[in-house]
């Protein structure tokens, strides 16, 4: 989960980095300013700045108009649902720090760079050379002297390395006290009295977490937090609301694609595989989806029923991989009843059904009684692709 | 010869009075595999399956000695059995609970790596060594087992799970069988990932060839390419990619908690890209697979 720049701010505050003074606006708030001020759009994604999403206003009036700019503006995807006021803060150089999991690795890393308010990973690519990434472990944290160990190699030293120092470790703490994935100050200014100051601060928290954090999951649950472009289908609601009918495995994570062939297809892993053999075998789907773990035959029934009704769709195509969990029996009947419901007949809606593994005999049992030709475990999912879009066109 | 485990390896399974570990503990005993105990804090005395189950990893270690232990408790205790189990002398844990929070694994990890031990998973459904032992779910019951996997030269290593008895089952109906097949799990960090497995497979004298099985997201065959390319490992690779199409959609999150393209990391263009480089093979269809294990049989 990406927080939004304040509610990151509002952490790092508990852990006395210094931050710019500044509030969240709320839409047609009269303002009174007597500085310069920054108006940040606040949306859960990078690359805000160079999307507009930050403006400067240098009095009440101005501020009120880019205010209600930037709530009207569609930023990367996102309308944002409200704006952070900032006092603006001049710094005689900019830094940035970081840090997140390396994957391969599987371990935290801590970046520190003397450049700030850049992309790092293209920084790091240009100039390695400016960029130090150190792991660290979570028993034994990043202590100050582990921080100052990698600033230094920078070629920073006096009183700033103390300072930078000091922010890296804390993060480091806010790090893993939150069970974040990523915490970055970029940039990190030094001001003209020597002083630090954090000016932007990305901060993700991982969702199988989140549990364990009431605050965050609180601010999870906030209606309205922020508002994406990417709306769901109609199509896909309706399907997650198939997903929701029980609690009996999955029949989920529907996507809508504007081809003629229905899927009904899983698991994860199989499905990549099935949607990809499908096209390059010239099949156009209509949708992409991931059933298992067993689902109901309520469930598999509702789905085929949906996927049925969109115009155009008069074939569906079933491929699972082996399975051993879900029940080749009950997705058959899932199927065979969603498709009689739609008023159709089995054996000519079906392009093909591949699934082969648990309770497959009587799978076959009901897929024979309607007609419809058995792809037994020799048929691999390529091959079940091939002949689903042939059916198909 | 398998990797990590064989027909020898005693086996404790933690959280075994749950529900999918009473299921899949039958699965395993059926298979042939060693199981000894059981841990359930709480429920030390009663037993699952004619499978003795004790309250701690100790209790259960000074009856039974075991080497393994599939650990399958809800995602806020994993941390702990697993730690319970590596402070206890456990040298392979197979991690099967899923939604594990990072910071959790990376803990154990750091415990494991001091320890010497070996972790598989989180997320996984797990092992098989065909014929010999079966640690988790994968596969199902020993029937279905037996009707996918086969024993032979090939090792296969996954990050789906389904997909691993998939790709077996692919093998096995065109005669070719398999020696240690590995779902790594389909979180961004598990315990052993292709980086930590190749070399393993490398030198084991009967694995011919190894198959992987991947997704976008993440950048681990990346640095399995840059491994290959370095340190000229022998053994041949097949590498198939699957959701070539989810390279168009960044942001969207597919099957795994780790199968995602953000910005433009983790598409299997550039993974692609990188295992020819490396000389890895690319099975461009999934029934390629097979042919070029073929080559090398």
């Amino acid at each position: 989960m990406r927080l939004l720049e304040h509610e990151s701010k509002r952490i790092l505050e508990k852990y006395r980095i210094p931050l710019p003074v500044g509030r969240l606006v709320s839409p047609g708030e009269l303002l009174k300013i007597d500085t310069p001020v920054m108006l940040k759009a606040q949306i859960p994604v990078g690359g805000r700045g160079k999307a507009g999403g930050i403006l400067e206003a240098s009095d009440a009036e101005d501020a009120q108009q880019k205010v209600s700019l930037l709530l009207q503006s569609n930023l990367r995807g996102y309308i944002p649902k409200s704006v952070y006021m900032e006092e603006k803060k001049t710094v005689r150089q900019e830094f940035f720090m970081g840090v997140t999991y390396d994957t391969v690795a599987k371990a935290p890393l801590a970046i520190f760079s003397p450049v700030g308010g850049v992309d790092i990973e293209e920084l790091a690519q240009q100039q390695p050379e400016l960029v130090r990434k150190e792991h660290f472990t979570v028993a034994s944290r990043l202590p100050v002297h582990r921080a100052r160990e990698i600033v230094a190699e920078t070629g920073i030293s006096g009183k700033l390395l103390l300072g930078l120092s000091s922010v890296l470790s804390t993060i480091a703490e806010v790090f893993l006290d939150y069970d974040a994935t990523v915490v970055e100050i970029n940039p990190l200014g030094l001001m003209d009295d020597g002083r630090l100051i954090a000016l932007d601060c990305h901060m993700e928290i991982d969702d199988d977490a989140v549990f364990r954090h009431a605050d965050i999951a609180a601010l999870e649950k906030e209606i309205g937090r922020v508002e994406g472009e990417k709306h769901m289908s109609d199509f896909e609601r309706r399907a997650a609301g198939i997903d929701n009918l029980d609690h009996r495995g999955v029949a989920g994570r529907v996507i809508e694609f504007d081809g003629n062939l229905g899927l009904i297809i899983g698991g994860g892993g199989a499905s990549l595989t099935a949607f990809d053999a499908i096209r390059s075998h010239g099949g156009r789907p209509a949708n992409y989806c991931e059933i298992g773990g067993n689902p109901s035959v309520l469930k598999v029934k509702e789905l085929t029923r949906l996927i049925l009704s969109k115009p155009g769709v008069d074939k569906i195509a079933v491929i699972m991989n082996v399975v051993s969990n879900t029940r080749v029996d009950l997705v058959a009947r899932g199927i065979v009843k969603g498709i009689l419901e739609s008023g159709k007949n089995p054996a000519r809606t079906i392009a093909v059904f591949r699934i082969p593994g648990a309770w497959e005999e009587e799978g076959f049992k009901i897929l024979s009684k309607y007609g419809i030709p058995i792809q037994g475990r020799t048929i691999s999912i390529d091959e079940a692709a091939r002949i689903a879009a042939k059916n198909s066109n | 010869m398998a990797i990590l485990a064989d027909e020898h390896t005693r086996v404790i399974v933690q959280g075994i009075t749950g529900r999918e570990a009473t299921s899949f503990t039958k699965d395993m005993i059926d298979y042939g595999t060693r199981v000894v105990a059981g841990i359930t804090p709480g429920k030390g005395g009663q037993s699952v399956h004619g499978i003795p189950v004790y309250d701690t990893v100790r209790q259960a270690l000074r009856e039974h000695p075991a080497e393994a232990a599939v650990i399958s408790v809800p995602p806020a205790l994993v941390k702990g059995a697993v730690l319970e189990a590596l402070e206890n002398g456990i040298t392979l844990a197979v991690v099967v609970s899923e939604r594990v929070p990072r910071k959790d694994t990376i803990e154990f990890l750091e415990v494991a790596k001091v320890r010497n031990a070996r972790v598989i998973g989180p997320n996984t459904l797990g092992l098989i060594s065909p014929g010999k032992v079966r640690l988790g779910m994968a596969g199902g019951p020993a029937a279905d087992v037996r009707k996918a996997y086969m024993p032979g030269p090939v090792g296969i290593a996954s990050r789906s799970g389904g997909m691993t008895t998939e790709i077996a089952n692919l093998l096995t109906t065109q005669g070719i069988g398999q020696s240690t097949c590995i779902g790594i799990g389909g979180d961004p960090v598990v315990g052993s990932n292709f980086l930590d497995l190749i070399p393993l497979f490398d030198r084991d004298p009967e694995t011919k060839v190894v198959v992987l099985f991947s997704e976008p997201g993440g950048v681990i065959e990346e640095k399995l390419s840059e491994l290959v390319m370095t340190q000229k490992l022998s053994i041949p690779i097949i590498g198939f990619i699957a959701g070539r199409f989810v390279d168009n959609m960044p942001g969207v999150r597919f099957g795994h908690a780790a199968t995602i393209v953000e910005g433009n990391r983790g598409t299997t263009k550039s993974k692609i890209e990188m295992f020819r480089k490396a000389g890895i093979h690319v099975a461009e269809s999934f029934s390629d697979i097979a042919d070029i294990a073929k080559r090398y049989l």
